[in-house]
């Protein structure tokens, strides 16, 4: 906005001034002259200071400018605070002060600005980046335009406990808009798009406002539940110059947040049921934030010599451990212990989709008396309109609390609460659970051997072939988009945090593909090894992160489980059809008319060279798949990234 | 109708041989050819895949290659089925197409042992 014909009272005044004019509240002059004698006012506890004296005199003078540095420098400022190492972003307009300050005035380091070619994938590279590093990033996106391409990507970080700080460019002030596309699509509340799925959102009016937001949005993203924040930055906050009003701009220093924990009496009720029990069975999905979270868990297991189910929205429990087992064993437990569930009811109870009219079969899994205790933070956290929950179970003991921040005092109560006269018992217990898991590696051994020559190469083979040349890395499993029968979490030995990041949390398509570049990004800062399993229809959401990969050389090894379909929809079509008793259309495909990808076949492989990838395929033969994916690993370990296309099985 | 689709898939089925797999010289050889073709028409490797060798995620692990049901139990469980595979009746899939499935899924070959698979020996362990 040109200084020579601004008001004196230009939009950011008008804005700061506004909201204090809102709080004190207006009387109009008609209600002045017949208002009665107002008593005698007392003091109020805070003389207004000087910008709110001037506020309601309405001749406020120009606060003084801080040498005319530009207000995104200062944002620059601020953000240089919170050790955020990358923004990967899409640019827009309505951001370009902040853009221009991060490069320019911030040196482009700390953070540092990645090209992204779509919204949705700079959110997602920061939700694999988490998931790696356990630090979060920021975006930026275009205000109304960016943020609804962002919005599924958003999503997913909010149900996979994710936090991510997203900031919206947006010119607010219709007024003064400079004619065109870049303000055209302004919003009044560009932050409404993702409210329903963000924990927290805020639009700054003054540059102190944008200090104290964006310290807060980063302490409220971080601390248990996580989850993504959203913050709308005016254009015209950005570009003008920044004003202190009167009091010392300051930067407010960040302190992480103590994690939410249960109740203590729950804690040793817990633990007395527990302790008590004849067959105890640990149930945890988004349970250990941290590596200390699976340390904590094996103590607890190995205390009780408790069976573990993983339900893999996160690395755990080692599942070479003798207690890790299948969710089998739910239905001999007398006691269970949920931590971190997404869906309890789901987990207790079976579900069978075996009818046209969508209610199915339901049959509970519990022996009649068993006593249900849950741990989650989740509880602290829901909303009502875009929803992340299933049918509701009842439960004994409820914990509204961050699992991995509880464990130490349920550790310490189950201790207290195991009697000597239970010892043996416990002790005994282990033994039986050990044989069983060692029998049931066998069973899964066998069960991959079965079409281990397939072609379409078998998804056991695809993982076994991958595992073969990273065994000896530090290596990580970004992401393993689409479903490869959960071959990797049964075969791959995963001990460390680090092994396995879970999957998409909002089952949004499209997730894969740019978190696994997102966490491939931290690992290599880290110094790991980074591989996915690719699959088809999420490579093609958005494909333009394949090149934001090569251009910043982040090594990925991406192994293609190419299906050639949109494989869940394939057979929930297929399943219908059979309901209502007709033949299902496939037209010249394989599946029903709609879910297959092919007729052409997609080259990924010439896809991803075409974007600076190094790459191969499509590899049908299952005996050339691991020559090549040895290829691929050099390349990897080189520095950059490295694509297989391998044409599999369905699942 | 039905030929007509099932020379379209021709190609398909070509490419999704059984490495190694010559059909059983028995009298289910005809039909084992025939019955690949249904096995992929109606949709039965979605959740069996394309060797039979089954899923966790789409057919709780069951292995239908070589099945151990008689033919009459197997197409008796297919047509009725109320669990979480969807039956299919005479209208979406004819008794002689059952048949001839029936045959592809004994034609298949006896899977290695997984001892003899150096891959899997090495496998969950670092």
């Amino acid at each position: 906005m040109p200084k020579e014909t601004a008001p004196k009272f230009n939009r950011r005044n008008f804005l700061a001034a506004a909201a204090v004019a809102g709080a004190a509240g207006a009387v109009s002059p008609a209600e002045a002259a017949t208002a009665l004698p107002e008593p005698q006012r007392l003091p109020s506890a805070l003389p207004p200071n000087a910008h709110v004296a001037a506020a309601e005199t309405g001749a406020p003078e120009m606060p003084a400018q801080e040498n005319g540095k530009p207000g995104s420098d200062f944002m620059v400022d601020v953000i240089k605070t919170l050790d955020i190492k990358y923004v990967p972003a899409n640019p827009a307009s309505s951001y370009r002060g902040l853009h221009e300050s991060l490069i320019n005035y911030g040196k482009n380091t700390m953070p540092e600005f990645l090209t992204c070619m779509h919204e949705e994938s700079g959110v997602a590279m920061c939700h694999g980046y988490f998931k790696a590093t356990g630090k979060p990033l920021m975006t930026v996106v275009h205000g109304v335009v960016g943020l609804q391409h962002a919005a599924m990507a958003v999503y997913n970080a909010w149900c996979d406990r994710v936090p991510v700080l997203i900031v919206g460019g947006n010119d607010l002030d219709a007024a003064h808009r400079a004619p065109g596309v870049p303000t055209f699509h302004s919003g009044q509340d560009i932050n409404a798009i993702v409210r329903d799925f963000t924990k927290w959102d805020d639009t700054p009016v003054s540059a102190q406002h944008f200090a104290q937001s964006f310290v807060r949005m980063y302490k409220i993203a971080t601390t248990p539940p996580y989850g993504p924040v959203m913050m709308a930055l005016d254009g015209g906050l950005q570009m003008e110059p920044v004003r202190d009003f009167g009091e010392p701009l300051y930067i407010p220093k960040f302190f992480p947040s103590a994690p939410p924990q249960g109740d203590l009496a729950a804690v040793r009720e817990a633990a007395r049921l527990l302790a008590g029990a004849e067959r105890p069975v640990i149930v945890v999905d988004r349970m250990a934030r941290t590596p200390n979270g699976v340390d904590l868990l094996v103590e607890l297991a190995e205390l009780l010599q408790a069976p573990v189910v993983d339900q893999g929205n996160r690395m755990n429990f080692p599942n070479t451990h003798y207690l890790s087992r299948p969710p089998t064993v739910i239905g001999q437990a007398d006691v269970i212990i949920g931590m971190e569930l997404s869906d309890y009811w789901g987990t207790v109870n079976g579900f069978v989709d075996n009818d046209n009219n969508g209610f199915g079969q339901n049959v509970s899994k519990l022996k009649p008396g068993t006593k249900l205790i849950s741990i989650s933070s989740v509880d602290l956290l829901t909303k009502s309109n875009y929803q992340d929950f299933q049918r509701f179970q009842s439960i004994d003991v409820s914990m509204p609390g961050d699992a991995e921040a509880t464990l130490p005092s349920l550790i310490d109560a189950v201790k207290s609460a195991i009697g000597n006269d239970r010892k043996d018992a416990i002790a005994k217990r282990g033994d039986t659970v050990r044989q069983a898991h060692a029998k049931g590696l066998d069973g899964i051994k066998q069960a991959a051997a079965i079409a281990w020559d397939a072609s379409p190469v078998s998804t056991a083979r695809l993982l076994m072939e991958t595992y073969a040349q990273i065994k000896d890395l530090d290596w990580s499993l970004v992401s393993t988009s689409g479903n490869t029968s959960n071959w990797a979490n049964r075969l791959w030995p995963m001990e460390k945090h680090h092994r396995w990041l879970g999957a998409s949390g909002g089952y949004g398509i499209g997730y894969g593909a740019p978190a696994s570049v997102g966490a491939a990004l931290g690992n290599r800062d880290l110094g790991r090894f980074s591989v996915s399993i690719q699959s088809d229809g999420d490579l093609m959401f958005a494909p333009g992160v394949l090149w934001t990969a090569a251009r910043h050389k982040i090594p990925l090894l991406a192994v293609m489980h190419n299906n050639r379909g949109y494989h869940q929809e394939v057979m929930h079509v297929q399943r219908l059809s059979n309901f209502r008793n007709r033949v299902a259309n496939i037209g010249n495909d394989l599946g029903p008319i709609g879910t297959s990808i092919m007729n052409p076949d997609i080259e990924y492989h010439k896809l991803a060279e075409s974007m600076g990838w190094w790459a191969k395929g499509p590899i049908t033969d299952p005996a050339d798949l691991g020559p090549t994916i040895k290829e691929a690993v050099a390349v990897v370990k080189s520095g950059q990234p490295a694509l297989v296309n391998v044409v599999t099985q369905p699942r | 109708m039905r030929f007509v689709r099932i020379a379209a898939l021709s190609a398909v089925i070509a490419s999704t041989a059984i490495a190694g797999d010559a059909f059983q010289t028995s009298a289910w050889a005809a039909d084992a050819v025939k019955g690949k073709a249904a096995f992929i028409q109606h949709g039965c490797w979605q959740c069996h895949d394309f060797a039979a060798e089954g899923s966790i995620a789409t057919s709780n692990g069951r292995v239908i290659a070589r099945t151990a049901l008689p033919l009459d139990a197997f197409k008796s469980f297919v047509r009725t089925t109320d669990g979480a595979m969807p039956p299919y009746r005479p209208a979406v899939l004819r008794d002689d197409e059952l048949d001839d499935i029936y045959a592809y899924l004994q034609s298949l070959p006896q899977p290695k042992a997984a001892s003899d698979i150096p891959l899997l020996n090495g496998a969950r362990s670092q």
